[in-house]
């Protein structure tokens, strides 16, 4: 299943990485890298001098030992991209598990069903799957409904719910349906399904490129021209000044001073944050979306589901001047008992409490059920002509045919205020009273929110409540504004308005009706439990359909971005040491005065390279973890963060080589290498 | 250091401090077409007049590419102009010394010069060019060129704070208000005040004086034996120009020696109001830049770091200068004045240090002293300051887009690390802004350091030199370094009037100029396309002490440690061979 982290030093990753590391060596693939290949280059270079040097008299240990630490350098590059790639891969294999089905019945126009392959499924064919089967390939349902095991891709064990029409009509190619049989249209021609997607993108073979990825690759390699012409000249200004130095000694500057190590580790990083994705079940479509998900600073939040917990409950009944609460309580009941909603239910359940029998609707014979429309806004039943009616307030209002009494509009407006819902309940046209229906905010929220504003991301919530009741439930919530009596096009509208001023929009949807604002918004979460059309339009699918992981989405974006930029600055702070490790060591056989410049007192010219090549080349090892896992992620305002990080990577960028060439010098001399 | 040293510093930091925000509320007006200066009774006809002159077509706001296409049709035309007058000098008026032409490529290396800001002379002004060369080809160069620079800045600026929008201003607009409201009335005023202090202001022929000690030249060839009774004094329209010179960073002295001339910069006040000239346009262009943006502490930020590494530098080159020369104190000379081979005794190691400071900080290149002649780590500094690129107030306006290079890849660089696309005042810097940003750094310093190498191991190269050795490294470098960011100071002990030097310090400083202003205004016109992300606590911060820390860091690791293996065989070596060993160059 989805959403297991692999441990990092996984035998069934680490022994197919190493040898991938070597397969990797190929220069058309590491052509894509500007950094790794020149150091590729620099390696080939020594290399070649390395079998010159017999020949011409010289020793070889120390161009041997540099063509050694040249070649690892490119290995060990090649090794963190395999390393995340293998992760990948593990993720990307558990979910092709789900995918080793081999036949489906593909239903013909007249009706007949015929065992075809599943990998011969074409969109718009439609399949029927029974109990017991899976499903061949992403669809919607067309006709029936079916409990389906979704645990192969969402590790959730407990079936869901699969119809067709509404919000539910989505089923995933590899999952099993349990019970009854359905349906299928197919939506996605075989190799672009949504796990095909994911699995080319965590496998790393389709990567492509992402924005800010090329742009820093264009930074890098522009370092890398620049550090090639001053290594290149170097040459002359030694023949000017008596000093002569050799190729091996030039190389091994010039790939000291390029940056390899973010060089070294930038796919890995763009893999391993997909991956750090789909270990919270999240499937992305792109790693630009990660990406996206990193700058965005506005999150669209429905209410319901996300902020509140999915139901309003019935909490309170409020009766008018002259009725019992257990008369208000008996009306609502019977006003509520063909109300499926939830709410109705809550309802039933709260009269309860005041003694009011439990009744069936058998019991009634001449009782006439109306059923709550969109349109009336009112349900109710009507009982040898006394009809009884619970609805919204205006609704009821007219229905009466006059207005409320004033403890009931007084009630009505203070419980709207507190960010409820208030139902009124009629006895023919006598309002009864209130009913006091509450939202239940999520806990741990408004923390939540607070670390948004310091990260000067705002949250939205989007309701289709009225005014009163979103302020308020905005206020308990903590979100920064609110969208009230939305329609699915007033979401569409703000993210273009938003967008408009220049913002990074996110959101989370499920229906149909969402689709049009996924496409619209930077950063789409569909969840899974949603509509096909949703999913399409959105460019993430959240596995364990939870509105509330766009936040998580958001923070893994961000990582991603902050371990590329802290380990790019690491990575250029680091050449100052190594400028003074080098050059001092070139420079002191023909200028034996320039000695003090050796400030971190290396042992000998040879060691003192041979120190800051090694040196240059463990650091990409030891910092894979780091790429792979992402640098600690804090919800800070951005001044504070910066000052963090350079603090870490920028300050540590410069002092660490100092420090750890230092070590290895000392060891080298200890061993006697140079 | 001396104490008198600490309160000249103080005072010229404080001056400084003070002149910067009203000089850049005045740009405001300058560069707003619409704006509004105490001088439109008197200038308004004359702006009239010239943009009848260029066409009513020509005025209309400008995408980068118009912008710089104007910008390098001025270039052409100007450097042409200079050439050929050059080259007919003597044919023309205004000659009383009777000068002849200029060779091809000395004249070839002059228009270049003038044309680029950067006013590298290989020629003594006083004895190779008429006072119609000196104010016709040469000083109407000193002001077009700092306006062009400032215009371009201007481009740059506009393109950060505009949304949208392929334009980016007009720049015969920006080109003729700076002109008109900018450089020319402080320069009337500059110049007067330099009258004042003993500047000459004529079109006299050189005065012959009798030296009171006459000497026996000991020179070879015809001179040889000559008993020396008098000496010709040049004259010319000094003040004029030297207003200019310093106000606009241009930097070519009129007379061979410079400021170091007492008829350019006789007195310690003439020295201080011509260095802060030198600070003050590039100074009033940071508090400009925040009004633009309207964030005003992202300008004192980038005045800040531009000034820590203005104090830096000044005070490791006075250091350096006054421990004096350690060669010389061991053989019993007082290291009380500091080392003050080819320093002019009316101004002492401090002013020295702090004008070489200055005018390389900027791309003045205008000298009070002989850099050839500071010690090495002395030396050292100017040569630094240079391969930052000039961007310590900087020249007029390339100063400020020469720093916002550096801003920009700063905040790529570091700006990822906050969690976002890394953002410059709301605008998402992407591949297209930072290839164009990388361009500007790499085009000069590739050209720097290959046409450096080439010098120093080939014939012509060195046979230019006064010294060899490890200083000899440095004077070709010093050279070259000085041509590419548009400087001009020289290191002098290096004769470059010859064809290959004067060939190849000439494409110097037209691929300094030129290949930064173009990645600058391509920058500029992809920046104003862009819409901007509103500010929040999660935009990066582009100002405070962080902020600040991180410009300097990214000038002094991008900018100047390319560099670091180069300078090491020059002036390094030559330190510790000075310090450490008896061997002499």
């Amino acid at each position: 299943m989805a959403g297991k982290a692999h441990s990092l030093f996984d035998r069934s990753i680490l022994v197919p990485a190493i040898r991938e590391s070597f397969t990797k060596l190929n220069p058309v693939h590491l052509a894509r890298n500007p950094v790794i290949f020149v150091t590729l280059v620099g390696a080939l270079v020594t290399t070649v001098e390395l079998v010159f040097a017999p020949f011409r008299g010289q020793p070889v240990r120390f161009p041997l030992q540099i063509a050694l630490w040249l070649w690892f350098t490119v290995v060990f590059a090649n090794f963190a991209e395999a390393m995340a790639e293998g992760r990948g891969k593990a993720q990307a294999d558990t979910l092709r598990k789900a995918r080793t089905l081999t036949t489906a019945n593909l239903l013909d126009s007249g009706g007949a069903t015929k065992t075809v392959t599943a990998e011969s499924l074409r969109k718009d064919n439609v399949v029927l799957v029974r109990a017991g089967e899976v499903i061949p390939a992403d669809g919607e349902v067309i006709s029936g409904a079916a409990t389906v095991d979704e645990s192969a891709i969402t590790g959730e064990s407990a079936p869901v719910i699969r119809e067709s029409g509404g919000d539910r009509s989505a089923v995933t190619g590899g999952t099993r349906v349990l019970s009854d049989e359905i349906t299928v249209r197919v939506t996605a021609n075989p190799g672009e399904s949504f796990m095909d997607h994911m699995i080319s993108l965590v496998e790393g073979a389709k990567r492509q490129k992402t924005p800010n990825e090329i742009a820093l690759t264009i930074l890098l390699a522009s370092l890398t021209i620049l550090f090639i012409i001053v290594v290149s000249t170097l040459k002359p200004f030694g023949l000017y000044s008596h000093a002569r130095f050799s190729i091996t000694v030039l190389a091994a500057l010039l790939v000291c001073l390029i940056p390899t190590t973010i060089g070294g580790l930038l796919s890995a990083i763009g893999i391993a944050g997909i991956d750090r994705l789909v270990q919270h079940n999240v499937l992305a479509m792109s790693g630009r979306a990660v990406e996206a998900a990193g700058d965005v600073d506005v999150l669209l939040l429905d209410k319901t589901g996300t902020i509140t917990l999915g139901n309003r409950q019935a909490v309170e009944f409020v009766p008018a001047l002259g009725v019992t609460v257990e008369e208000l309580a008996d009306a609502a009941q019977l006003a509520s008992l063909a109300d499926e909603t939830p709410e109705g239910r809550s309802i039933v359940v709260l009269a309860k409490q005041f003694g009011i029998r439990e009744r069936e609707l058998g019991e009634f014979q001449k009782a006439e059920f109306i059923a709550f429309t969109a349109k009336t806004r009112m349900s109710g039943v009507d009982i040898n002509g006394n009809r009884y009616r619970k609805g919204a307030a205006d609704a009821v209002c007219e229905f009466v045919g006059g207005s409320l009494p004033q403890k009931v509009e007084e009630c009505v407006r203070e419980i709207a205020q507190k960010g409820a819902t208030p139902l009124v309940v009629a006895y023919n046209d006598k309002v009864l009273g209130a009913i006091h229906l509450k939202d239940i905010v999520k806990g741990g929220l408004q923390d939540r929110f607070e670390r948004f504003r310091a990260m000067g991301i705002r949250t939205v919530m989007i309701t289709g409540d009225n005014r009163l009741t979103a302020q308020a439930i905005a206020r308990e919530a903590g979100v920064d504004d609110f969208l009230a009596e939305a329609k699915p096009e007033d979401k569409l509208a703000l993210i273009r308005r938003e967008q408009a001023v220049g913002h990074l929009v996110a959101m989370t949807g499920d229906g149909t009706n969402d689709a049009p604002a996924l496409a619209q918004a930077d950063v789409g979460v569909a969840m899974n439990t949603g509509t096909q059309a949703a999913k399409e339009a959105g460019n993430m699918v959240d596995l364990d359909s939870n509105p509330t992981k766009l936040i998580e989405v958001v923070e893994i974006g961000k990582q991603l971005l902050m371990t590329r930029g802290a380990l790019t600055t690491f990575s250029v702070a680091n050449d100052v040491s190594k400028f003074f490790a080098i050059i001092p060591a070139m420079l002191v056989s023909t200028f034996p005065v320039i000695g003090p410049l050796n400030i971190m007192r290396l042992s000998t010219p040879h060691s003192a390279i041979l120190s800051a090549v090694i040196f240059n080349a463990l650091i990409i090892v030891a910092l894979i973890p780091l790429a792979l896992k992402g640098i600690k992620f804090r919800p800070l305002g951005a001044a504070q963060i910066l000052r963090r990080n350079l603090l870490i990577y920028g300050l540590g960028g410069l002092v660490v080589p100092f420090i750890g060439i230092k070590l290895i010098d000392m060891i080298i001399r200890a061993v006697g290498l140079a | 250091m001396h104490a008198m040293g600490w309160v000249q510093l103080a005072v010229f930091t404080l001056v400084l401090l003070a002149i910067t925000k009203p000089i850049g509320l005045y740009l405001l007006r300058v560069l707003d077409p619409e704006g509004h200066t105490y001088l439109d009774p008197v200038l308004k006809p004359v702006e009239r007049l010239a943009y009848a002159l260029i066409g009513s077509e020509r005025i209309k706001e400008q995408d980068w590419k118009g912008y710089a296409a104007s910008a390098l049709v001025l270039s052409l035309l100007g450097a042409v102009f200079t050439y050929v007058l050059l080259r007919l000098q003597q044919f023309l008026p205004l000659n009383p010394q009777h000068f002849g032409a200029l060779s091809p490529d000395l004249s070839f290396n002059t228009a270049s010069s003038f044309t680029t800001n950067t006013n590298w002379q290989n020629y003594g002004g006083e004895s190779t060019m008429s006072y119609l060369s000196q104010m016709l080809a040469l000083t109407f160069h000193n002001f077009i060129s700092a306006a062009m620079g400032i215009s371009i800045a201007a481009a740059l600026v506009r393109g950060i704070a505009r949304q949208k929008t392929k334009l980016l201003g007009n720049f015969w607009v920006d080109l003729t208000r700076v002109c008109l409201y900018l450089l020319l009335p402080i320069c009337v005023v500059l110049a007067l005040f330099l009258v004042s202090q003993g500047v000459i202001q004529n079109f006299s022929h050189y005065k012959t004086a009798h030296i009171v000690e006459p000497y026996t030249a000991s020179k070879t060839g015809a001179l040889a034996q000559k008993r020396i009774r008098t000496q010709s004094i040049a004259m010319g329209p000094v003040a004029s120009q030297e207003a200019i010179k310093e106000l606009g960073t241009n930097g070519g002295g009129f007379m061979n020696a410079n400021s170091a001339h007492p008829y350019e910069n006789p007195t310690p006040l003439s020295n201080f109001i011509e260095m802060l000239a030198l600070c003050a346009i590039g100074s009033g262009l940071t508090y400009w830049l925040g009004r633009i943006v309207g964030n005003q502490r992202h300008g004192w930020s980038i005045w800040s770091a531009m000034l820590i590494l203005f104090l830096a530098g000044t005070m490791a080159c006075w250091w350096a200068e006054s421990r004096g020369n350690p060669r010389l104190t061991s053989l019993g000379v007082s290291s009380y004045q500091g080392n003050m081979e080819g320093k002019e005794a009316r101004f002492g190691v401090f002013d020295s240090a702090l004008f070489a400071t200055i005018t390389t900080d900027t791309s003045c290149g205008a000298v009070n002293s002989m850099h050839d002649s500071y010690l090495p780590l002395g030396g050292l500094v100017p040569l630094f300051n240079m391969h930052m690129g000039c961007v310590v107030f900087g020249g007029v306006g390339s100063g400020l887009y020469g720093i916002l290079i550096f801003v920009i890849l700063a905040i790529f660089l570091a700006g990822l690390m906050i969690g976002r696309t890394p953002e410059y005042l709301g605008k998402k810097l992407e591949s297209y802004d930072i290839m164009t940003a990388v361009l500007a750094i790499l085009f000069p310093s590739v050209v720097l350091l290959g046409l450096t190498a080439l010098a120093s191991v080939s014939q012509w190269g060195l046979a230019a030199l006064g010294n060899s050795g490890p200083h000899g490294l440095s004077e070709i470098l010093y050279a070259f370094t000085s041509t590419v960011n548009n400087n001009g100071s020289a290191f002098a002990g290096l004769n470059g009037n010859s064809a290959p030097y004067n060939t190849a310090l000439g494409l110097a400083m037209l691929v300094g100029r030129y290949f930064i202003i173009i990645p600058v205004l391509a920058l500029a016109g992809n920046l104003a396309q862009k819409k901007a992300v509103p500010v929040s606590s999660g935009s990066m911060p582009v100002a405070g002490g962080t902020f600040i820390l991180l410009v300097i860091g990214t000038v002094l690791i991008v900018g100047a440690l390319t560099f670091f293996p180069v300078v090491s065989l020059g002036p390094v070596v030559e330190h510790f061979l000075m310090v450490n060993s008896t061997r002499l160059f």
